[in-house]
């Protein structure tokens, strides 16, 4: 029987996977990485792509994140994924969309269409499609 | 019959808050059970950051992060979570007394405070308070998401980088029971040491590209999902304490009724004597 480690793929805002697979493969910041059980200790950020993961008895199973991180021990794998593409254009505009409410709390008004917004969610969108063109290929 | 006609239509009325608060009662009662859920499906994320902060912390010695160091205390923020409605008993007024408690006492040392507000009734109640709002949001609804904290984080992140404030806070209700929840004031940055593991081990991760953007981008995330957290809690809360404050008003809209339902009767009662007795004198007057 083919060796197995605990995988858990989280969110913040719920469990997405928990259990032993064979390996997992995830699109790193540098590139694809392929991780087998007893894996040295490793972290590193993922990019918006998909998990491809080979559960035991060979079963496979892919699924889409929107970046995170990644931590790796010989005996465990932590994928902490985000819940939607981010970026520090984005997470900028949130901060200033924050401040200007509060600004307008204050006296009150109204907010339009942005610009990086629009761009993450192509991001995400652009990552999505790779997952299910995957998946298609396969069948 | 004087008044009995006033207090009939007063049951009526008072039959009709009942109705209404009983419903409220029962919807608080299912969506505080999915926001109990909520808060179970966000402890595990939070576990697995704790614990590779913990990693990172002991192994990492060459690279400190600021939000891990201790410095003097001139400024403090707070990040306040309220819910988006009243209606819930004394759940937000509670928590917004200990926050005002809190700040006299920073008031005391010289230490002046900002603050991120989520929720309605925070925001409304510091723009009558007159605090410094950096930052608010409101109107997550029932099922809150993430991205809905991001903003007010990442003001109070980037103020406590540019060390305009000095200690970040976050106050919530916690959810202890559905009879009790709890104002609470959490210490987010710099981290509480209790939240960094002890040292049990020789070793370090190998990270890719490098060591710096990864803690970073570890500490920001662990960072907002705390916050989620105490937005997710606070909404079990607001349900629970929600579910107990109708009941209550169901309850006394109830023993109302039936003692107007008393006096409706003693009434009813005596005009029917008095005019027997009307009829009683007026027929022996003529005889």
């Amino acid at each position: 029987m083919a060796m197995t480690v605990q995988l858990d793929v989280v969110s913040a805002e719920e469990k997405i996977f928990s259990g032993l697979v064979e390996s997992v493969q995830v699109t790193g910041s540098e590139g694809e990485l392929g991780i087998l059980p007893f894996h040295a200790p490793l972290l590193t950020t993922l990019k918006p792509g998909m998990v491809r993961i080979v559960k035991q008895f060979g079963e496979e199973h892919v699924m889409y994140v929107a970046g995170g991180i990644l931590e790796v021990q010989p005996d465990s794998i932590t994928v902490l994924a985000d819940v939607a593409v981010r970026g520090e254009d984005l997470d900028e505009q949130a901060a200033l969309d924050a401040q200007k409410r509060a600004e307008e709390a204050m006296q009150n008004a109204g907010a339009d269409f942005n610009y990086a917004e629009a761009a993450g969610q192509l991001a995400e969108a652009i990552a999505q499609l790779r997952v299910i063109r995957q998946l298609r290929g396969k069948k | 019959m004087a008044g009995g006609k006033e207090i009939k239509s007063k049951i009526g009325s008072i039959n009709n808050t009942r109705k209404i608060t009983s419903a409220m009662e029962k919807v608080a009662v299912s969506k505080m059970r999915k926001a109990q859920d909520r808060v179970a499906a966000t402890r595990p994320y939070a576990e697995g950051m704790r614990k590779v902060i913990g990693n990172v912390a002991n192994g990492s010695l060459e690279y400190r992060h600021p939000y891990l160091t201790d410095r003097d205390v001139k400024k403090v923020g707070y990040i306040v979570i309220s819910s988006d409605r009243g209606l819930c008993g004394g759940l937000n007024t509670n928590e917004f007394k200990k926050v005002v408690l809190e700040l006299k006492s920073w008031k005391d040392k010289g230490v002046d405070a900002q603050f991120a507000v989520i929720g309605n009734k925070a925001t409304a109640f510091f723009k009558r308070f007159g605090g410094k709002v950096v930052a608010q949001q409101a109107g997550s609804g029932d099922v809150p998401r993430l991205a809905d904290v991001l903003g007010s984080v990442r003001v109070m992140l980037d103020a406590f980088n540019e060390g305009r404030i000095d200690r970040l806070f976050l106050v919530y209700n916690k959810f202890v029971n559905t009879m009790k929840q709890e104002p609470v004031i959490d210490q987010l940055l710099p981290l509480p040491k209790a939240d960094i593991a002890k040292r049990e081990h020789n070793w370090d991760y190998l990270y890719e590209p490098d060591p710096q953007p990864i803690i970073d981008m570890l500490l920001d995330r662990f960072v907002e999902s705390q916050v989620y957290q105490g937005v997710v809690e606070n909404s079990a809360s607001e349900h629970a304490a929600r579910m107990v404050a109708m009941k209550a008003a169901t309850d006394n809209a109830g023993n109302l009724m039936d003692d107007l339902k008393l006096v409706y009767n003693k009434a009813r009662q005596a005009a029917i004597t008095q005019e027997l007795s009307e009829i009683v004198a007026g027929a022996a007057a003529v005889g």
